[in-house]
């Protein structure tokens, strides 16, 4: 099992879930987040004062899946989520020691 | 030490809501003394002869002087109707343009001391005015130029009855809360200035202070009928100098003290190292919008009728502000790249303000002029001086009030027309204090710089001495603490929004 955490642009979201969803992938955790990279934020001005803002939205996207599944899930993500400029975000692969569905006490693969 | 000090200020609270709640006893039990105003035995309306009659109603109509006809003015209906909606435009500047307006702007931590400000002074205000307030500026029997009277406090035979030396045509009951709405956004002003960083016990002790040396003898001196610089409604005016709806009563009465008190309060924390953006354009675009409605109310209704000068001014308002609700924006986009909303909003209250002195005096030309004037100085205020001497006028009081009232005072000197307000010439006051003079001989502007002059040095000496009483008494800010905290929790024990 790997649990696989992509940082992408807000506006790719729709595109990736109903990528992931194609390939059979059930769920997921959206959160939405701030942050920077090598994209450049961006200047506001309030009557003059001005402000730069380094952080900006993106959203971070969890997914849990079987060892076997996880070179199509990375594939599907940046395949989607790709704008080719910078700042389309980064995907990460975590090993995940275990899994467990509450409802029905089912683990490992069965659960994700 | 802290709780100490709370204490003390429940315990003073608690005395002077007794005092008031004494002094309301005793007007109940006062005897109905006669009214003040003098009384020539004027004829009623049935025996009057028929020309008298129709020259009365042509009177009532047109809001002209009936006192040739001998017959005494009553409350008509079309003028109280516009004057009760005007009352109620303009606190809904306060209650919630301006609190909103105001509360957009803040960081979220602070939007509910700008609505606790709002509200706060509305009640404060009124008892005040309710108590002497009123009677201070349009009372007469101190026989001053600088303040009112003694007449009506309590509001004494204050009823439906007109005050002729005001108008003639609405009750005074009515005038009496129209002038009160405007002395309860005045000092609601100020606080833009002093946002994120003043106690509130500090600030409404600041208004009750203010309100006495600053607003009441200001106001008398201008629309009071004795008033040393009131050119259109006092014959004996020294200054014959004209202010519509209030550009220096409210505007540089507000702007100027703001100015004084956010430099001797010093700056936020923070200021200038760490971001502070507005929290909520969105609640400024509303607060802006009821601005500009209610503001209706201010410029038109400072006819105190329903007449040719109050359609006059909701012409020349509109056009001013919406001109330079455009002009400030286009600023922005030739010399930054965009046009901002906070611009556009902006320029609509500078607009606003600016023409405030005007909207009753000028024609629309005069109107195109002011709104391109309203959109560009106080613009190069807030945007530019501000920056070069490091004051922090936080939500910009002094930049657009203090700099657009006083800007409006000296445009409406150069501006002025006769032909769209004949008070302007009248032969029974503009005749003898010589604002007919100064208006034909085009140099009205030079008792508008005195009388801005006056109104600069007012606000500036009288916040420094009521700033320093207060520092004294209650201290003005909180804990740094309590400041990265937010005005909110510590000074309310409430959260505007909650997660």
């Amino acid at each position: 099992m790997k649990k696989i955490e992509a940082i992408i642009k807000p506006f790719k979201l729709e595109e990736v879930k109903d990528a992931l969803s194609e390939l059979g992938i059930e769920g997921m955790t959206v959160t939405e987040v701030k942050g920077f990279g090598r994209q450049k934020g961006h200047t506001e001005i309030y009557r003059g004062s001005e402000y730069t803002v380094d952080f900006l939205p993106k959203i971070k996207l969890e997914i849990v899946v079987a060892d076997g599944a996880v070179d199509g899930a990375v594939g599907a993500i940046t395949k989607t989520a790709k704008t080719g400029k910078i700042g389309d975000g980064k995907v990460f692969v975590l090993p995940v020691e275990n899994a467990i569905r509450i409802r029905t006490d089912e683990t490992g693969d069965k659960a994700v | 030490m802290k709780n100490k000090t709370t204490s003390v200020l429940r315990l003073l609270a608690a005395v002077a809501s007794l005092a008031i709640l004494g002094a309301v006893t005793s007007t109940l039990h006062a005897e109905d003394a006669a009214p003040a105003a003098p009384a020539p035995t004027p004829v009623a309306f049935a025996d009057a002869p028929l020309k008298a009659q129709t020259a009365y109603l042509q009177a009532a109509l047109t809001n002209g002087d009936p006192t040739p006809t001998n017959i005494a003015p009553v409350a008509i209906a079309g003028h109280t109707a516009w004057m009760m909606v005007s009352a109620a435009l303009v606190l809904m500047m306060t209650l919630p343009g301006l609190a909103l307006f105001y509360g957009g702007l803040v960081r979220s931590k602070n939007v509910l001391s700008m609505l606790a400000m709002c509200l706060g002074i509305a009640g404060l205000v009124t008892i005040i005015w309710w108590a002497v307030g009123y009677s201070l500026v349009f009372g007469t029997n101190f026989a001053s130029p600088f303040i009112g009277g003694s007449e009506y406090f309590f509001l004494k035979g204050i009823d439906s009855a007109p005050n002729t030396s005001y108008a003639y045509w609405i009750p005074q009951n009515v005038f009496c809360i129209f002038q009160l709405t405007f002395a309860i956004i005045t000092p609601a002003l100020i606080f833009g200035a002093t946002a994120e960083r003043l106690k509130f016990t500090a600030l409404m002790a600041f208004v009750g202070l203010w309100m006495f040396v600053v607003y009441f003898p200001l106001a008398h001196m201008v629309w009071g009928a004795t008033g040393f610089m009131n050119g259109v409604w006092n014959a004996d005016a020294k200054i014959p100098a004209i202010d519509f709806a209030g550009g220096t009563v409210v505007h540089m009465s507000s702007g100027w003290s703001a100015l004084i008190l956010c430099i001797l309060l010093g700056k936020r924390v923070g200021h200038g190292k760490e971001p502070m953006p507005p929290h909520s354009l969105v609640l400024t675009m509303i607060g802006t919008g009821l601005l500009w409605v209610g503001w209706y109310g201010f410029n038109a209704g400072s006819a105190l009728a329903a007449d040719s000068v109050a359609a006059n001014a909701f012409l020349t308002t509109t056009i001013t502000t919406a001109i330079a609700a455009f002009v400030w924006p286009l600023l922005e986009f030739i010399l930054k790249g965009k046009p901002s909303v906070l611009g556009m909003c902006s320029g609509a209250v500078a607009g606003l303000v600016v023409v405030t002195p005007a909207c009753g005096f000028v024609n629309t030309t005069g109107a195109v002029i002011i709104g391109v004037v309203a959109g560009v100085v106080p613009y190069f205020a807030v945007t530019v001086v501000k920056h070069l001497f490091k004051y922090d006028d936080a939500l910009d009081t002094f930049g657009i009030h203090g700099v657009g009232g006083t800007v409006g005072a000296l445009l409406t000197g150069v501006l002025v027309n006769p032909a769209v307000n004949g008070n302007l010439v009248s032969e029974a006051y503009a005749a003898k204090n010589g604002l007919k003079a100064a208006i034909e001989s085009h140099s009205l502007i030079v008792a508008q710089a005195k009388a801005a002059g006056i109104t600069i040095a007012l606000a500036v000496v009288g916040t420094l001495v009521i700033t320093f009483i207060v520092k004294l008494l209650i201290g003005l800010r909180p804990s740094v603490e309590a400041e990265h905290q937010g005005l909110d929790i510590t000074d309310h024990g409430e959260e505007g929004y909650t997660h």
